[in-house]
């Protein structure tokens, strides 16, 4: 059965409070995780935030990506972003309407960062993880300036991919927590 | 043929024939049931009360049982996948099972690139971020935690997403809801592991990462997961299987698959969410105002009726037991409302025990069919008083571009001749 509600909270307070009262199962737990040192764990942080933060060094262009899409995505993305087997990557830098309830990047999507996330752990399927960072910031330029959202000189860094505003950046209402 | 049953028994307690569900207690009630059109091979040679297998020494002993070969078609259906091959789903042939909990190898899948290979003895799950101490996890180590077991629906936000179409889709009920399965989840609770490492005070998310190619990576609620979310290790009793999530599963009751991140690896102790791609592009619902609904987490209520269902058959006027499956993501299943005239008159069905919060529940109903044309539909309550909506009403709230979270009552047609199919009434 789920541990009840003040308990599990207790128990997840108690690093601050010390041990939770009365909880058997925490009391007695092992404690065997292995301490990692922050080296360690960068190796292992892959988060990329909205603000930038877990953003990698690196740069890139629209046309340094234009024929990085053309070898290594259009065969599933079509040659234009237009979709093919996967997804559309391309379409109009205007949030959706009833009549034109388009989910492309630049119509839908509220953060750039996360087009950089989704390809840098993602993309391509048969080898993710084997773009370098600027081949990656050059996908991710080609595909906002192809999406209209950005100029097709500017430069993507961890400086400034973050300040990309989508046009969608407030189309979302939360629903299941509060929106801070 | 239903037996045993008086006069007093048939008198309907709604419209279309549907009789008391207590009528289900009675001793020697045999009731009729919609079957799958089988085809029963060689029985002319053979006497039942004489059968060959009677007079020779079976088969022998085996390491690890399978099904019966005459069941080799109770299958997952695996439909509709776009290339590659990893990305895609199969689906929990629903219409063939009884009782609340999926055989782990009938679960559901939606792998976004393929099943990972995991040695479990180089897995490791890591905690870190807003936390007074980063840890790493090994498999084996996790194994000698205290442990907790619930049994516990996973469904995939985009399960039963053809309501959304304009016309009623006709598949078995398996193909068009199979994206929900129930199993016995064992592991963790993750609280003891978040607390071992010490969660900081400005903490408020966490963001879980799954080791398979593509690191599926979503942001999650931190009072969630301290309230009832584990790690688990077993389903079913045994070590997940590797297409559920081998070898650690996070565990996050009632709320959309996708939160329940397959083969964990890493947990990010955060204070605002990552925004990934599978909480902004995907998984969220567009709405006709043009705005978005964002972190839909909880599974809504649900139910369906699993027999009699499309590609089933009835045989016949007679007394039939209704049979089907309801589920919540916010807790119990209070009651399920069953009607045999389209919605007009409702009857309450017999839950059977147990009745668990986050959990299958089966429920059944005992149906006098006149042969006439009759649409069947089921309403789940649950326990917070959130009723399943008719369609009509869902999709006047929502429209019909969201994709995701379809929880509508669903309506099966039987026409005279006992065909059923699916409509929207
Ligand atoms: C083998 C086919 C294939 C190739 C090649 C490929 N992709 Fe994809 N891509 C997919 C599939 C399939 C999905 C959907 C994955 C899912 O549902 O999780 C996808 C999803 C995406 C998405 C998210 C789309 C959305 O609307 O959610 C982006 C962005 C993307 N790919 C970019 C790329 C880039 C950039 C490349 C080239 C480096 C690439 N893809 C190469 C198959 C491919």
């Amino acid at each position: 059965m789920s541990m009840p509600r003040h308990l599990a909270l207790a128990i997840a307070l108690a690093g601050a409070i010390g041990p939770a009262r009365g909880d058997v199962a925490a009391l007695k737990a092992p404690k065997l995780g292995t301490p990692l040192k922050p080296a360690e764990v960068s190796k292992w942080d892959r988060t990329i935030f909205p603000d930038g933060r877990g953003l990698p060094p690196g740069r890139g262009t629209a046309e340094e990506g234009r024929s990085l899409y053309a070898a290594k995505c259009a065969s599933c993305h079509g040659a234009r972003g237009e979709g093919a087997t996967a997804e559309d990557l391309i379409g109009p830098p205007k949030p959706p309407t009833p009549d034109n309830p388009n989910k492309t990047i630049g119509a839908y999507w509220p953060f750039a960062t996360t087009v950089f996330d989704f390809i840098a752990r993602s993309m391509p399927p048969a080898a993710p993880g084997s773009l370098s960072g600027d081949e990656v910031y050059a996908l991710t330029a080609f595909l906002l300036s192809a999406n209209g959202v950005i100029k097709e000189d500017e430069v993507m860094t961890a400086a400034t991919l973050p300040k990309v505003k989508m046009p969608n950046r407030d189309g979302f209402v939360w629903i299941d927590v509060e929106a801070k | 043929m239903a037996r045993n049953l008086s006069e007093n028994d048939l008198k309907p307690v709604a419209g279309g024939g549907l009789l008391d569900r207590r009528l289900l207690l009675k001793s020697g009630l045999v009731l009729a049931t919609a079957q799958s059109v089988s085809t029963s091979v060689g029985a002319d040679e053979v006497d039942p009360s004489d059968p060959p297998w009677q007079r020779k020494t079976g088969g022998p002993f085996t390491t690890y049982g399978t099904p019966s070969p005459f069941e080799k078609y109770v299958i997952r259906n695996i439909g509709g996948n776009r290339t590659p091959a990893g990305d895609g789903v199969s689906w929990t042939p629903l219409e063939d099972l009884e009782g609340i909990i999926t055989p782990s190898g009938l679960h559901f899948e939606r792998h976004h690139d393929g099943v990972p290979a995991i040695d479990p003895a180089l897995h490791r799950l890591v905690i870190h971020g807003l936390v007074r101490q980063p840890l790493e996890f090994t498999v084996e180590s996790l194994l000698r935690y205290p442990m907790q077991s619930r049994f516990l629906f996973i469904e995939c936000g985009g399960n039963s997403n053809a309501g959304w179409h304009e016309e009623p889709i006709q598949r078995p009920v398996g193909a068009f809801h199979g994206l929900v399965s129930c199993s016995e989840w064992t592991g963790v609770p993750l609280a003891i592991l978040l607390n071992e490492a010490g969660i900081d005070a400005g903490a408020s998310w966490v963001i879980a990462e799954g080791a398979d190619a593509g690191l599926l990576n979503v942001s999650l609620p931190l009072s969630k997961l301290v309230d009832d979310a584990m790690v688990a290790l077993y389903q079913n009793g045994e070590r997940i299987r590797p297409e559920n999530g081998y070898p650690l599963r996070l565990i996050v009751p009632g709320w959309e698959g996708i939160t329940s991140v397959k083969w964990l690896r890493r947990l990010h102790v955060t204070d605002t969410p990552s925004m990934t791609r599978n909480e902004t592009a995907k998984y969220t619902e567009l709405l006709p105002s043009g705005k978005a609904r964002m972190f839909t987490f909880v599974m809504d209520a649900k139910s369906l009726i699993t027999s009699p269902s499309p590609g089933q058959k009835m045989y016949g006027a007679d007394t039939y037991e209704i049979r089907g499956l309801a589920w919540s993501g916010r807790g119990r299943i209070a009651k399920v409302d069953v009607s045999a005239d389209g919605g007009k008159s409702w009857a309450e069905a017999h839950l059977q025990d147990p009745v668990l919060p986050q959990c299958f529940t089966r429920f059944r109903m005992p149906w006098a069919w006149n042969g006439k044309p009759a649409v069947l539909k089921s309403r789940a309550t649950d326990e917070t008083g959130y009723v399943q909506p008719e369609r009509e009403v869902l999709v006047k709230e929502r429209g019909r571009d969201g994709y995701f979270h379809y929880n509508a009552i669903v309506s099966w047609a039987v026409d005279e001749d006992g065909e059923i199919t699916h409509v929207y009434a």
